[in-house]
């Protein structure tokens, strides 16, 4: 038992070395989305970028909100996310710098193939949030200050509404993230805002189908920045500007048009010079 | 029914694939686990033990205290490690956020209020036996605690077992800390969590059923151990 007892100290202290150790490639964090990462476009992108370049790309998904508050903190090296407003406030309060657009989607309003609020085939998305609300249908929300949740409240505000005083339990607010929120929606026969990709690779649909697509307002953003290494010593700089600079160069443009679903392509490159 | 047929399928493929990504997911849950595991019992069995003998003003307060350390919420543990190594807070220079060695840490955190208080708990009962023989030999006070640990031992798997438990089924806190990178911080439960929300069911029920699988393997080989051990002692 003894013996039994220090073999397996013995062993578990071998593993706890193995950790940090062997010859670790060169990586930097990047806290992104969970729309980039749940649309599968990581899985597709990083390798390629490793390929040229033989650094590693660990990123954290969350939303937009949880991703800017870890840059904040100096806890990544790059910040990747949807929200143009909360991106230029961070860069503006020095948080980050270098801020540069890269792509964009679409949102997507979703919802049961019932149609009780008779929304679908629309394309004017304030129009259907007011159809939604006077049905009382079921509406499903993030609630987690995302960029899609940000972006479904701007159209609340468009529509003059506050669901969230209108009372009776239609409007949910479920805090997670997309995934979890179209789950919730597929469950409960509801309707609720999604970015395309998330959509397009989500596999619980049941009832659920796209009803209202193609508003101009509808338009996501996505911009890259990198944490002010000035304020954390700890960036990577060297390494976090060849990923940006990756993306939005030729090759990297070219790959995230190449990221398709069933031949749809789900986020369509716009990378301009940078902008702050 | 028909969701359970496909979770048994989608479990059976990622097996007989021999799914290097599954593979080092495995690899990860336990390395990380069962180091947490063996840290929080380096500490927690000696100090359950030194709990159970000791007495001192406070002491019932500081049994309670640590049988309520039991329930410590996983996410709350999280939160706390989280900002201890973020870079703003007072570990941040040691870069350890979002790696396997902060993931172990929170664990240590969890489990090792389940092993201590389990341990204190049968350790109490032997002291209350054999107490007399020990004062009465004038042994000392870690020897007494090595010696109580020892004779305890086949209990004090349980107390190991529980914390194993624990710490392989948790995912709040090891989501908060590791951040579920895939390759460096993904492991059983974040996978299970990620593809739940992918809506991904089948492949996330597939995932628990290997989970499963893991930890009735874990208490059974600790059961045969346990029983070949007392078989050589009788």
């Amino acid at each position: 038992m003894t013996r039994l007892c220090r073999a397996a100290a013995i062993g578990w202290l071998l593993v706890w070395t193995a950790f940090p150790a062997g010859a670790e490639p060169p990586y930097i964090t990047v806290a992104s989305t969970t729309s980039t990462e749940q649309s599968g476009l990581f899985g597709f992108l990083l390798p390629a970028f490793t390929k040229t370049t033989g650094i590693e790309v660990r990123v954290v998904a969350v939303g937009t909100g949880q991703a800017l508050k870890i840059g904040e903190r100096g806890d990544c090296d790059v910040v990747f996310v949807h929200d143009r407003p909360a991106e230029l406030a961070f860069v503006g309060h020095g948080f980050g710098i270098d801020r540069r657009e890269v792509m964009y989607n679409d949102f997507i309003l979703v919802g049961p193939a019932s149609d009780p609020a008779h929304v679908d085939g629309g394309n004017d998305i304030v129009a259907a949030f007011r159809k939604v609300a006077a049905a009382k249908a079921p509406f499903v929300a993030r609630g987690d200050d995302s960029g899609t949740s940000k972006a479904e409240l701007r159209f609340w505000k468009e529509a003059g509404l506050d669901p969230k005083t209108m009372g009776t339990g239609w409007y949910r607010d479920t805090g997670s993230g997309m995934g979890p929120t179209l789950n919730t929606a597929a469950a409960m026969d509801g309707y609720t805002l999604s970015d395309r990709g998330t959509w397009l690779n989500f596999k619980n649909r049941q009832n659920l189908k796209i009803v209202v697509q193609g508003d101009r307002r509808l338009f996501n953003q996505y911009g890259v920045m990198l944490v002010n290494p000035a304020r954390y010593p700890s960036v990577k700089q060297e390494l976090s500007y060849k990923f940006i600079n990756w993306l939005t160069s030729l090759a990297g443009q070219k790959t995230i048009a190449d990221y398709k679903i069933d031949g749809e392509q789900l986020f369509f490159p716009d990378a301009k010079p940078a902008t702050g | 029914m028909h969701d359970m047929t496909d979770a048994l399928v989608a479990a059976w493929q990622l097996v007989l694939s021999g799914n290097s990504t599954l593979l080092g997911i495995v690899w990860l849950s336990l390395s990380i686990s069962l180091t947490a595991v063996f840290f929080a019992s380096c500490i927690g069995l000696p100090l359950g033990a030194a709990l159970a003998i000791a007495r001192f003003p406070g002491r019932n307060a500081a049994v309670v205290v640590m049988n309520a350390l039991m329930g410590l919420p996983p996410v709350v543990v999280g939160l706390v490690v989280y900002l201890a190594l973020s870079r703003s807070g007072p570990l941040g220079s040691l870069g350890l956020l979002f790696t396997p060695a902060a993931m172990v840490m929170a664990q240590v955190v969890l489990v090792m209020p389940i092993v201590a208080a389990i341990a204190r708990q049968i350790v109490e009962d032997l002291w209350r036996e054999y107490a007399e023989l020990y004062l009465f030999d004038g042994v000392g006070r870690v020897r007494t605690i090595c010696s109580l640990l020892w004779l305890g031992r086949l209990s004090l798997i349980t107390a190991v077992l529980a914390g194993t438990g624990r710490a392989v089924a948790e995912v709040g806190a090891i989501l908060i800390v590791g951040g579920n990178i895939a390759g460096v911080t993904r492991t059983m439960t974040t996978a299970i969590a990620l593809e739940t929300s992918r809506g991904d069911l089948a492949l996330a029920l597939g995932l628990g059923i290997i989970l499963l699988t893991l930890i009735f393997a874990i208490n059974g080989t600790a059961h045969v151990a346990g029983q070949a051990v007392r078989r050589a002692a009788a």
